[in-house]
């Protein structure tokens, strides 16, 4: 049997808005991954130490406050400086579309926008995950 | 009667009805609300006849309060349009202020960014990325002159978001407020200084939640003197709701802790008719148009007895539930976004057939980004249309006295009874939030909501129906970093400036009534006439009180 695949749901910075990042996080879990959601109110730097002591595959950020273009591509940043760049991390909120290029220039993989399906994201982990 | 119309509704049902139903079956086996309370088919006189009308609905502005809090509601006044906004620095937010009031909007509703909220300063490290960003960045006194600079604060009612940090900025309004030769004896307004929620939903607590009751209180005790035209805290189901519940839900959990409030503001020494007056709710209203006006007569009647059965409430004010509206945040799609402007439509209409005393209409784009000009003159039109072209505000609770409209109500009373009840058993609001167990309920309901519509249990159009092709939302508003950096060099400037030997002093006494029995606002606010920063101050307060961490 294969092994799960590890997901790290986190939110950086100091928004509270937890409702997608937990309904996500049940979503994986319940697709048969094994998840790990960090709470509200994450640094970068906790984010990035959470990924690699948990030894996950792959981390989605949640941010909902418009903080995503400052603090999402340093969780990216500090998993390379750790030699962690194995790790793929993607997000999802309040993103406007402008961003996403932007976002994915740094290193980000994908961004869900309001309305993306959990099916969708699962999708996606799933088919990320196999191929790095 | 009733033998009457049982017999014929009987009828109705093996003949009529029947030669239907046994030929095109309705659209679904059956139909629930929100809440899952089951809708009855065709409500009748039959669901109505226990209601005892003086005792359960009474008259507008007398208890229960169930058909409204004012004698004549909008026919006298209408509701407070109060569109909720800030964002960036206060001087621009001050002048998207000035621009709303010119466009006809009737009270503040101020919006701060989350290190405010959070009591961290602009400069400090966990504020980056986020200064300006959700609402206005507020460091000193000195950006509150500016945020109100022209702005008569004897005129217009301000409503702030705002809830650790809740005596700081309540105390710099009331220090701007003397600036511009305003007693705080006139101001009106409303702070949230709601932190059970921040727990259970929202997330800007700092403190632990007995230290933070402890606040919440002397705020009740503060004001009751020295700002008695002011709505002390608002009790807050509308985070709750945004965060997955249901109706019934919000109800239960919004009363439950305002009984918390009220209990512990007994326990403090407070004699409930000297405050309970002053406690104000806010609501969320979402989608289900009618569950959602029976939602809000509901609440008003269980407020009203819990406050005369429970806690002995001799004045009828004491009873009377007063709440703000916002309109449901999650239900906007980033899809079609012009479609927001409907939805946000009926639902600020069943606001207003609930008898909401004010009213933020949410705008298209708020999917996206915080709103545009453009969107947020649509939001307020959409209210105006409501108050001057609809009809409704000519009538007291037209929908009173509908078969369905009351059923639900005693339907979601019932309900939110059971709730409540459950909650007491585990040893009240601030127990039930410590054990998870109100956050794992908001969480389900959220996950049940989420799942139904992806399995098109629920039809969001153009969301997972009516799709069309389309581009992204370009015009949206954006929050210039730079606004951090011009906010952390004004913050030194004013450090710089201000006689630090006296923001020294005053943090010193605050420290000490923190460490004491000592209401701790007025020293809070002799700390903001001196200057001393939003983080400053939270800070003196963690020393003493600790921080909350969430399990």
């Amino acid at each position: 049997m294969p092994r799960k695949i590890r997901v790290l749901v986190a939110k950086p910075g100091l928004d509270g808005h937890d409702r997608g990042a937990k309904v996500i996080a049940r979503a994986l879990r319940d697709a048969g991954m094994e998840v790990i959601y960090t709470g509200i109110r994450q640094t970068p730097e906790q984010i990035a130490n959470a990924a690699i002591q948990e030894g996950v595959d792959i981390v989605g950020l949640s941010s909902l406050s418009g903080a995503h273009l400052a603090l999402f591509p340093k969780v990216v940043e500090l998993l390379k400086e750790k030699g962690a760049d194995d790790i793929v991390v993607f997000g999802g909120g309040i993103v406007p579309a402008d961003d996403i290029p932007v976002l994915k220039k740094t290193g980000i993989r994908e961004i869900f926008q309001p309305g993306a399906s959990t099916e969708d994201i699962i999708k996606y982990i799933k088919e990320t995950v196999k191929t790095v | 009667m009733a033998k009457n119309i049982r017999d014929e509704f009987q009828r109705w049902e093996k003949t009529t009805l029947n030669k239907v139903l046994s030929k095109a079956p309705e659209r679904e086996p059956s139909f629930k609300t929100t809440s899952g309370i089951e809708l009855k088919r065709l409500s009748s006189p039959l669901d109505t006849e226990d209601i005892d009308y003086p005792e359960d609905l009474g008259f507008p502005g007398e208890f229960p309060f169930t058909r409204g809090v004012q004698p004549t509601m909008y026919r006298g006044r209408l509701w407070t349009m109060r569109q909720y906004a800030g964002f960036a620095t206060p001087e621009e937010t001050n002048k998207r202020y000035k621009y709303l009031l010119d466009h006809g909007q009737t009270g503040l509703s101020v919006a701060f960014d989350l290190p405010t909220q959070i009591g961290y300063d602009s400069d400090h490290p966990l504020a980056e990325g986020e200064v300006g960003k959700v609402g206005v960045a507020i460091d000193t006194l000195k950006d509150m002159e500016i945020l109100f600079d022209g702005i008569p604060l004897d005129k217009v009612s301000t409503s702030m978001t705002i809830n650790s940090t809740a005596a700081i900025l309540l105390t710099m309004y009331i220090a701007v407020a003397e600036k511009q030769g305003v007693k705080s004896e006139i101001l009106q307004g409303t702070i949230q200084n709601e932190v059970l929620k921040e727990y259970a939903a929202r997330g800007t607590y700092i403190f632990p939640p007995l230290e933070s009751m402890r606040i919440v209180t002397d705020i009740f005790a503060f004001c009751k003197d020295r700002v008695p035209r002011w709505n002390t805290i608002s009790i807050s189901g509308y985070h709750m709701r945004e965060a997955g519940c249901t109706a019934v839900q919000e109800v239960a959990f919004t009363l439950a802790d305002g009984i918390a409030y009220v209990e512990a503001a007994i326990k403090a020494g407070l004699d409930v008719d000297s405050f309970a007056s002053r406690l104000a709710f806010f609501f969320c209203c979402h989608n289900t148009f009618i569950e959602e006006v029976a939602k809000f007569r509901a609440a008003r009647r269980l407020w009203a007895r819990i406050m005369k059965e429970r806690f002995k409430a001799k004045k009828d004010d004491s009873c009377m539930l007063r709440f703000h509206t916002q309109t449901a945040g999650c239900s906007l799609t980033a899809q079609q976004p012009d479609n927001n402007v409907v939805r946000v439509a009926f639902q600020a209409l069943a606001a207003v057939l609930g008898g909401t005393q004010s009213l933020h209409t949410n705008s298209r784009d708020e999917a996206y980004a915080l709103p545009t000009e453009d969107s947020v003159r649509i939001a307020l039109r959409t209210q105006q249309i409501i108050a001057y072209e609809s009809g409704v505000a000519d009538m007291i609770d037209p929908l009173g006295g509908s078969y369905a409209v009351e059923d639900l109500t005693n339907e979601i009373e019932k309900k939110s009874i059971e709730y409540i009840e459950k909650i007491e058993a585990m040893g009240g609001a601030i127990k039930a939030i410590e054990s998870g167990y109100i956050q794992g309920e908001i969480g389900d309901s959220a996950y049940q909501y989420q799942k139904e519509i992806e399995a098109k249990k629920r039809i969001i159009v153009g969301l997972n129906q009516f799709q069309i092709e389309e581009g992204a939302l370009k015009d949206v508003l954006r929050i210039q970093p730079e606004v951090e950096q011009f906010q952390k060099e004004k913050l030194s400037k004013v450090k710089k400036e201000r006689n630090n030997g006296r923001v020294k002093e005053t943090l010193a006494v605050l420290k000490k009534a923190a460490q004491g029995t000592e209401n701790v606002v007025l020293p809070i606010l002799e700390a903001v006439r001196a200057y001393a920063s939003v983080g400053e101050i939270s800070d003196t307060l963690r020393e003493v009180f600790g921080e909350y961490k969430e399990r």
